[in-house]
């Protein structure tokens, strides 16, 4: 019986496994199974830094290859995992080759939601997701191109921001009636629709349903009753877990790869961590599917605790960032409809946050530019701090004497 | 291309030649320097690549941003010449910079 620890996946999960199992003396021998051509990469640059050409590819690198060569792990990458037999304990490539474990890492990630209808796939429209998009993407980032994004989330403003800024016409699309909808409180989703708007981006929400029109080529974005012209359309309109895998083989799965505390799924011989999975947070009190770098890093973790005997449940305060024009938007915890929020800092000072509090507890905070806020927020929110509104509101009363 | 020596905790010392325009963090993690975490990538979003830069280098660095030096205000063992080495950009004026690493970076 092979002690292998396969890893399915090649992104920030898996490499925080590898140097996790390592640094815990696991010594078992380790093979990474990644899809793209690349070594674990960083992915929040590709809609910031690397989109706007101010990083190289290799600077993206978690790792470089040498701390796999010292890790002695065995790197397949460009093949695709088809199959998961876990009666033989093995995977199979699309190759046609079977490699046995002992233990699996489920690290599969997530894929784009793509657009469907006719023309979805005409050349001019693309997706963010990876290097290789990226790569595809930056041709056509010159100066007065007319840009159409759908999706005012974190990537469709992120490329909006960086779009504007490299002299590009940019209009976004957003179907909800504020950008940020989905993620961030109405305050935050004002704040950044009025700085895009000074920087010249067109923001159209309630955009209605969205078609693509040209011959041959993108010519035109309807979006409802308008036509906007546009040679370059980006989506950007959220992702998808990676599960088919996981599903595939009968593990339970539902919105992600169902996992415990300690990153393992019904099956005692697999694990699975990042965006992939769905866990218990037991400081949010509920299930939770993150897309996020902190899910990856802390749950592959808890992952190879777990593999390695050792077991550290994951119990985190989500955390996030987004970084547009000089703003620098860093978020904790989790808001939900009716939680009250409590402004601090004026918003045209470009330097705020908002905090939430359900039952009078501090469950989320959104910072702009306000990182006393956010370091000091995430602990209130770890420590289900009860603090009053108008302490919280004033910002006189120093963010250290509320801890 | 600046020459920054790289201690860890336990005195183990790592000379390298780090290219103008990275961090301070990149030169050690991708040369395999242990000791600097770096979990956002160079955000300055997460604090855990805190160094302690020698002394006579203090004042040749640029000086720390607000987020620096709140996100600093939360790391540990944090002293007068604690820096996040992922805002510190390598130039030659910094060949021969030398920092050290805490305990730990959590």
């Amino acid at each position: 019986m092979s002690d292998r620890i396969v890893i399915v996946g090649a992104g920030q999960a898996a490499a925080q496994a590898v140097q996790t199992l390592r640094a815990e003396n696991v010594a078992a021998p380790i093979t990474m199974i990644g899809d793209e051509a690349y070594l674990p990469y960083q992915r929040p640059p590709l809609s910031k830094k690397f989109l706007a050409g101010e990083l190289e590819a290799e600077r993206l690198l978690i790792r470089p290859v040498e701390f796999y060569k010292e890790a002695a792990v065995e790197i397949r990458l460009g093949q695709k995992v088809v199959a998961l037999d876990r009666k033989a304990k093995a995977v199979r490539l699309g190759s046609g080759e079977v490699i046995p474990y002992g233990k699996l890492l489920l690290a599969t990630g997530s894929r784009v939601r793509r657009l469907g209808g006719p023309n979805a796939e005409l050349p001019g429209v693309f997706y963010l997701r990876d290097i290789a998009d990226v790569d595809a993407i930056r041709p056509h980032f010159k100066p007065g191109a007319r840009l159409t994004v759908i999706g005012g989330g974190y990537v469709g403003l992120e490329v909006a921001a960086v779009a504007a800024k490299s002299g590009l016409e940019v209009t976004v699309l957003e179907i909800a009636d504020r950008v940020l909808a989905r993620v961030a409180s109405p305050e935050i989703s004002s704040f950044f629709e009025a700085e895009h708007k000074k920087a010249g981006v067109a923001i159209r929400t309630r955009c209605g349903a969205v078609s693509i029109e040209g011959k041959g080529k993108l010519e035109a974005v309807r979006a409802g009753d308008d036509r906007i012209n546009a040679d370059l359309l980006i989506v950007g309109i959220g992702i998808l877990p990676n599960m088919e895998l996981a599903a595939d083989a009968g593990l339970a799965c539902d919105n992600g790869i169902l996992v415990d505390e300690n990153a393992r799924t019904s099956d005692p011989d697999i694990l699975a961590a990042g965006d992939c999975t769905t866990h218990p947070n037991p400081l949010m009190n509920r299930r939770l599917r993150l897309e996020s770098v902190q899910n990856a890093i802390d749950q592959a973790k808890a992952a190879a605790h777990a593999m390695a005997g050792r077991p550290r449940p994951y119990a985190e305060v989500p955390w996030f960032w987004s970084d547009q024009y000089d703003l620098k938007l860093q978020s904790a915890g989790l808001s939900e409809p009716g939680d009250a929020r409590v402004l601090r800092g004026e918003m045209s000072a470009r330097k705020f946050a908002v905090f939430h509090l359900r039952d009078g507890v501090v469950v989320a905070v959104e910072c702009v530019n306000a990182a006393p806020e956010y370091m000091i927020g995430r602990q209130l929110i770890a420590k289900k701090a009860r603090i009053a509104p108008e302490r919280l509101a004033d910002v006189n009363t120093p963010m250290k004497a509320l801890i | 291309m600046a020459k920054i020596k790289y201690i860890e905790h336990n005195g183990k010392e790592h000379v390298l030649e780090v290219p103008n325009g990275w961090s301070v963090m990149e030169g050690a993690v991708k040369n395999l320097v242990p000791g600097i975490d770096a979990d956002c990538g160079g955000a300055c979003a997460c604090a855990t690549c805190h160094v302690y830069v020698g002394e006579e280098w203090l004042s040749k660095l640029e000086p720390k941003s607000d987020m620096e030096q709140t996100m600093l205000d939360f790391a540990s063992e944090v002293k007068e010449n604690s820096r996040l080495s992922c805002q510190i950009k390598v130039s030659e004026a910094l060949d021969g910079l030398v920092v050290r690493m805490p305990e730990s970076q959590h």
